[in-house]
C-alpha cells in the first residue's frame, strides 16, 4: 500500500497562518499551568505537611479529587459550570488556562510534597535555631533544596503537562494541534497534517527532557 | 541565664523527662552527659523550644520558653545552637550560611554582615575555605563553621548537642579547641557531650542524666571526684577505663 504522502502544501505561509497561533497558545498554556501549578502545589504540599486538621483535610481531599478525575472531564466540566455558577460565559483558551493550573497543582503538590520530605528534619531546625520564623525556614531553608532535589521530576512533569495541552481539542481552544488539524481540513490532507504535528510534540518534548538532564547536573547540590 | 524548672516531657506514654531542674549562671560552662536515650539531646532541645514539653518551664534570661506568647524566633536568634550533624545549609556557600541569619534574621546589611562572618570564620581558622559549599568541607570543618554560624548571631548563650559525636577522631580536637577558646572567654555554655577530657578541662560543673532524670548536678571537681549516684559511678568507670 503507497500512502502518497505529500507534504507540499505545508509552506511556510501556511504554517504561520495556521499553526503558528495554536503553537504559541500550547506554550503559553505549558507556561502558565507549571508556574500557577507548582506554586499552589506547593501551598498545598506545605498545608498536607502541616500537622493541622484543617488545613490537611481540604488540601488532601482536593489533591485525591483532581487525581481520580480524568482531565478531559475536568476541562469540560470547568468549561461547562462556569458560565452556569457566574453568568457569563468563559473563553475557551481562558478556561483552559486555569483548568490546567488548577489540575496540574495536585499533580506538582504531591512531587512538591516528597521533595519537602527528602529534607532532613534537623535543617528545619537549624534554621528554628538561629531565629528564622517557619515561612523563613521554609522560603529560605527547605524549599530552595526541595526545588533542587525534584527539579527532574518537575520537569518530567511539565513535558507531560505540555503533551497534555493537546485536550483542549474538548473545549474548541485554538492550541498547535487544532492548528494542524485545520491545515489537514483544508487541504484534505489530515494523514500527513497529524503526521507532522506528532513529530513537532515529539522533538520539543525530546528535547526539554534533554534539557533536563543537563539543568540536574548543572544544579544539583555539592555533597 | 538559662533556668530549667520541673520540666517534663513524653512521646505518648513514654516519658523521656522526668522533673528536671537545673540552673546555668552567666559565664557558666555546663556539661551534659550519660548514657544514650538518657534524655540529655531532648532536654538541650527544651531550652530553645525545639522540643516541646508538657511540664515546668525554661527560662532564658527570665524569658519563658513554654509560654504561647513567647516570641520563640525572636529568643532563638540569641541562643546558639550547634547540631551532632552540623546542619549547615548544603545549597549556600559557606559565607551564605554565615550571612543568612544576621540579615534575614536580625536585619543587618549584607556588609556588616559579611564582615562579621568573615571574621568569625577566621576565628575558627576557615577563611580560606569561605567561597566553598559545606559538601566540600571535612566533617570538622564544617562544624567549625556551624559554630561561627551560631556566633555570628552574637549569642548571649550557647548550645551545644553532641558536636563531636558525628566526627571522625582526628577531627574532634579542632572542635573542641574552638570550644575550649570559647568556654575561656566566658562564653555560657551548655554542651551535652561524652567527651570528659573537655569536661575537666572547662567545665564548671557537670550534669548526668539517666532515664530521663538528672541523677547528678555536681561541680566538676566534685563529680569527678566522687559521683555520689552508683549510675554515675559506672557510667564513668565504663568511658574513663580507656
Amino acid at each position: 500500500m503507497m500512502l502518497n504522502l505529500d507534504f507540499a502544501f505545508l509552506t511556510p505561509a501556511v504554517l504561520s497562518g495556521y499553526v503558528v497561533k495554536g503553537f504559541i497558545f500550547s506554550i503559553q498554556l505549558t507556561l502558565i499551568a507549571m508556574l500557577g501549578g507548582i506554586i499552589i502545589g506547593t501551598l498545598l504540599a506545605l498545608m498536607r505537611l502541616s500537622g493541622k486538621p484543617w488545613l490537611v483535610m481540604p488540601a488532601a481531599a482536593y489533591v485525591n479529587t483532581m487525581r481520580s478525575i480524568p482531565l478531559v472531564m475536568v476541562i469540560l466540566w470547568f468549561f461547562l459550570l462556569i458560565p452556569l455558577v457566574t453568568g457569563r460565559p468563559l473563553g475557551a483558551e481562558m478556561s483552559a488556562m486555569i483548568t490546567f493550573t488548577l489540575f496540574e497543582a495536585a499533580y506538582y503538590s504531591e512531587i512538591m510534597r516528597a521533595g519537602i520530605q527528602s529534607i532532613p528534619r534537623g535543617q528545619v531546625a537549624a534554621g528554628y535555631a538561629i531565629g528564622m520564623t517557619y515561612s523563613q525556614t521554609m522560603r529560605i531553608v527547605v524549599l530552595p533544596q526541595a526545588f533542587r532535589n525534584m527539579l527532574p521530576v518537575l520537569l518530567t512533569q511539565t513535558i507531560i503537562l505540555f503533551q497534555d495541552t493537546s485536550l483542549v481539542y474538548a473545549i474548541g481552544a485554538y492550541d498547535m494541534l487544532k492548528g494542524f488539524e485545520i491545515v489537514g481540513k483544508n487541504f484534505n490532507r489530515p494523514v500527513e497534517t497529524y503526521l507532522v504535528a506528532a513529530a513537532l510534540y515529539f522533538i520539543i518534548s525530546f528535547s526539554l527532557s534533554t534539557l533536563v538532564k543537563r539543568l540536574q547536573a548543572r544544579i544539583s547540590i555539592i555533597r | 541565664m538559662i533556668e530549667i524548672k520541673n520540666i517534663s516531657k513524653w512521646y505518648g506514654q513514654f516519658q523521656v523527662l522526668a522533673d528536671c531542674s537545673t540552673e546555668i549562671n552567666k559565664g557558666e560552662v555546663v556539661v551534659v552527659c550519660g548514657p544514650s536515650g538518657s534524655g540529655k539531646s531532648t532536654l538541650i532541645k527544651c531550652v530553645n523550644g525545639l522540643e516541646p514539653f508538657q511540664q515546668g518551664d525554661v527560662m532564658v534570661n527570665g524569658i519563658s520558653v513554654g509560654d504561647a506568647k513567647t516570641n520563640l524566633p525572636k529568643l532563638r536568634s540569641h541562643v546558639g545552637m550547634v547540631f551532632q550533624h552540623f546542619e549547615l545549609f548544603p545549597h549556600m556557600t559557606i559565607t551564605d550560611n554565615l550571612v543568612i541569619g544576621q540579615t534575614k534574621v536580625l536585619g543587618r546589611t549584607h556588609d556588616e554582615a559579611m564582615e562579621r562572618g568573615l571574621k568569625l570564620l577566621d576565628r575558627v581558622g576557615l577563611k580560606s575555605q569561605a567561597a566553598k559549599f559545606p559538601g566540600q568541607l571535612s566533617g570538622g570543618q564544617q562544624q567549625r563553621v556551624a559554630i561561627a554560624r551560631a556566633l555570628a548571631m552574637d549569642p548571649i548563650c550557647m548550645l551545644f548537642d553532641e558536636p563531636t559525636s558525628a566526627l571522625d577522631p582526628e577531627m574532634i580536637n579542632e572542635v573542641l579547641d574552638v570550644m575550649v577558646e570559647l568556654a575561656t572567654e566566658g562564653m555560657t555554655m551548655m554542651v551535652v557531650t561524652h567527651e570528659m577530657g573537655f569536661a575537666r578541662k572547662v567545665a564548671h560543673r557537670v550534669i548526668f542524666m539517666d532515664q530521663g532524670r538528672i541523677v547528678e548536678d555536681a561541680t566538676k571537681d566534685d563529680f569527678f571526684g566522687t559521683p555520689r549516684s552508683e549510675r554515675a559511678q559506672l557510667f564513668l568507670s565504663k568511658i574513663l577505663s580507656h
